[in-house]
């Protein structure tokens, strides 16, 4: 019989305490499988181009990061515009041999407080999200190009506001200290999309130039009305010099400048055409070299440079967190095996009697200690991942994540010699006590 | 090896003495000389607390002599380190005390296998099996000490001594627990299985009875100075 097999015989002779032990460490070790593998699912739902565009052309004016985060997220305002013959540029133009696909959308406006973006209708047809999924439609269909008070709208929009295919709706804007400001146009919905679990099922998407046409009206009310935003109208003009709509009010920063030339859009949402892979590589900074007043933004690379730098300390907090759980439970082992020691004295002194040497008894404790450990990590590594699986449906539902029971993180191999170090350390006390015991003194007091 | 002629066990000006708690020195043993040859079957009787337990410790390597030599099988084991004296007792020693002689988490079986766990060879299941048939508890293999008559782990004890094929079985009352049914057919197959293996036994009671089947009947006093000097 081997020493293993004498620790697991201990076990299971103090089945109820070793199994509730077990557990213990189980729970703990299965969080730490849960912060993993939600870390993971953080960290594929924020880096990944995920609605179909690797590349998102805008005004210079803000940083990288905040094009982004008004784009993909409209987590703020666009900071400007720029003239749709960027978008002619890069869909037939100079940069057409780079560019497999690009869309104008012009964001601005808000519907319930959803944000409005004004696009084309091939937006839908051009993209895959998530890779390899076309965007789908729950009911209706998608608007016509020449339906100009035409939109469509997001999942989630239509579950929390109602609006569904047939409905109309007003754009309202947020103007910079005078509250609410109601254009009178209003779009008919023809189509709401299926949930894709991306930023788009917040959307209400309108016809572009039912936009544009909305704001060459408005800009005939505002000329009228003179003077209405000097100040923004200064700052604009200090920061951006050279740029066409210096005379544009900062509060309409995302609408069109001149009422002659008013085609202008706040981004152009661009796949780049990888067969040339340097030229599409070197597209962004050739981009911003030939027009400085446009940036060209990966959106991946600036949510990774935010997620790193972000998530990176929340990963850690949650993982010392689910670490001091399984320390936790390593000393509720301790404390077990502590326990049982006073009523093994005599067992351990018959072994000591078979001719067990201190050295043996002390190293079948410190086994029984990491037989716990690894079978209650393996436990937690199971538990972990059947409720990883077990909500992987809601998981791919919301984020369009696949995970699986199974998919395992290589950092999870780090249990292994994690729990036996844990094991040793707290089975070393009750292990000592094994070592400690005085033969003939325990002998006597059993017989 | 020097000692290959002489008995199988030699004890020589052995001393042997506890300290109370008071720091008072209490003298237990002190044996000029005592031998017991291969094979040979001995009885010791003494009245409760006159060291004899203390003896068997002393010749198992479980609690050292405070002087002189306990050699087995021209070993002195006192020279031993205590790992050493460890395996000695492993390959050479079996053990049976009065009672829990079992341990609770192992079947049967198991408990006889752990006597052959510590020596030197590998267990030897077919051995271990064969000698839980031959203390006829064959129907009990599998069972724990908790589901067997005290009768019946007393017989699994003696497998387990028999386990290893020491050259030295030391039994401390082995049968003081037991009805008189059982006392008879553990001490015949403690007896029968030494004998046929050519294992030398030491045994300890209080029964006389018991006593008075053993070819050599040692009172301890007869050995132990510090009991001539009490009387
Ligand atoms: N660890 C110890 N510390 C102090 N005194 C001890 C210790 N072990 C035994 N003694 C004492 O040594 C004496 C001999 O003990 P021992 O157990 O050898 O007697 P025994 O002959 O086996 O008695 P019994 O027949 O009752 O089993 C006793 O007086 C006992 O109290
Ligand atoms: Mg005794």
């Amino acid at each position: 019989m081997n020493l293993w097999k004498i620790a697991w015989r201990s076990i299971q002779h103090r089945a109820v305490s070793s199994a509730l032990t077990a557990f213990s460490m189980a729970l703990g070790v299965a969080l730490v499988v849960a912060v993993l593998v939600i870390y993971q699912i953080l960290d594929r739902s924020f880096k990944r181009s995920s609605q179909g565009y690797d590349l998102i052309v805008g005004p210079a004016r803000g940083g990288p990061l905040e094009l982004v985060l008004s784009t993909v997220y409209y987590l703020q305002n666009p900071r400007g515009t720029i003239p749709y013959e960027v978008y002619e540029e890069l869909h037939s133009g100079r940069y057409a041999g780079e560019v497999e696909a690009a869309i104008p959308i012009a964001i601005g406006g808000f519907y319930a407080g959803f944000p409005v973006v004004s696009t084309v209708p091939e937006l839908f047809q051009t993209f895959r999200y998530f890779g390899d999924r076309p965007y789908e439609f729950e009911r209706g269909q998608n608007f016509s190009a020449n339906q100009i008070w035409h939109a469509v709208i997001g999942a989630t929009v239509a579950r929390r506001t109602g609006l569904d295919v047939g409905d109309k709706f007003k754009v309202t804007h947020t103007t910079s200290g005078q509250g609410t400001h109601e254009h009178t146009e209003e779009f008919e919905i023809t189509g709401v999309l299926k949930p894709t679990g991306t930023p788009f099922d917040r959307v209400l998407f309108s016809n572009l130039r039912g936009f544009w046409e909305m704001h060459q009206h408005e800009h005939a009310v505002e000329s009228a009305d003179t003077g209405s935003a000097p100040a923004d109208a200064t700052t604009a003009g200090e920061e951006h010099p050279q740029e066409h709509s210096v005379q544009h009010p900062a509060e309409h920063s995302a609408e069109p400048s001149e009422s002659e030339d008013a085609h202008s859009v706040t981004a152009v949402l661009v796949k780049r055409d990888w067969t040339n892979s340097a030229r599409a590589l070197e597209l962004p900074r050739r981009i911003g070299q030939e027009s400085p007043e446009l940036q060209a933004v990966v959106p991946s690379e600036e949510v990774a440079k935010m997620f790193e730098g972000l998530l990176g300390d929340i990963q850690t907090v949650l993982l010392i967190f689910a670490v001091m759980i399984v320390i936790t439970a390593g000393i509720g082992l301790m404390v077990s095996i502590y326990n049982s020691m006073a009523e093994r004295q005599l067992e351990i002194a018959i072994m000591r009697a078979l001719g067990a040497k201190r050295s043996t008894v002390m190293l079948v404790v410190l086994l029984e200690s990491i037989l716990l450990s690894l079978g209650g990590g393996a436990l937690g590594v199971l538990l972990g991942h059947s409720l990883i699986g077990a909500f992987s449906g809601t998981i791919f539902e919301q984020t369009g994540i696949r995970v699986s029971a199974l998919s395992a993180q290589p950092v999870e191999l780090i249990l292994i010699p994690g729990l036996i170090a844990l094991a040793s350390i707290v089975g070393y006390m009750p292990a000592l006590i094994a070592y400690r015991t005085d033969v003939a003194k325990a002998l006597a007091h059993g017989g | 090896m020097v000692f290959t002629e002489e008995s199988l066990l030699v004890l020589r000006d052995v001393r042997k003495s506890f300290q109370t708690p008071d720091g008072e020195v209490l003298p237990i043993l002190d044996i000029p000389e005592f031998t017991v040859q291969a094979g040979e079957q001995v009885v010791i009787v003494g009245e409760s607390g006159c060291g004899k337990t203390t003896l068997l410790h002393v010749i198992a390597g479980i609690g050292r002599p405070d002087e002189g030599q306990v050699r087995i099988d021209g070993w002195d084991i006192t020279l031993l380190s205590e790992s050493e004296s460890d395996r000695f007792r492993a390959e050479n020693i079996g053990y049976v005390f009065q009672t829990f002689n079992l341990l609770p988490a192992f079947t049967a079986l198991e408990n006889v296998l752990l006597g052959m766990t510590f020596g030197r060879g590998r267990p030897d299941a077919a051995r271990a099996r064969q000698l839980v048939e031959r203390v006829g508890l064959g129907h009990r293999m599998h069972h724990r000490p908790r589901q067997m008559s005290v009768g019946e782990q007393q017989r699994v004890s003696v497998a387990r001594a028999l386990a290893n094929r020491p050259k030295l079985i030391l039994a401390d009352e082995p049968t003081a627990n037991i009805d008189t049914g059982n006392q008879q057919i553990i001490l015949d197959l403690l007896r029968e299985g030494c004998r046929e293996e050519n294992v030398a036994l030491i045994l300890v009671t209080h029964s006389p009875e018991v006593a008075a089947q053993f070819p050599r009947l040692v009172p301890l006093a007869e050995i132990n100075l510090i009991l001539s000097r009490k009387t």
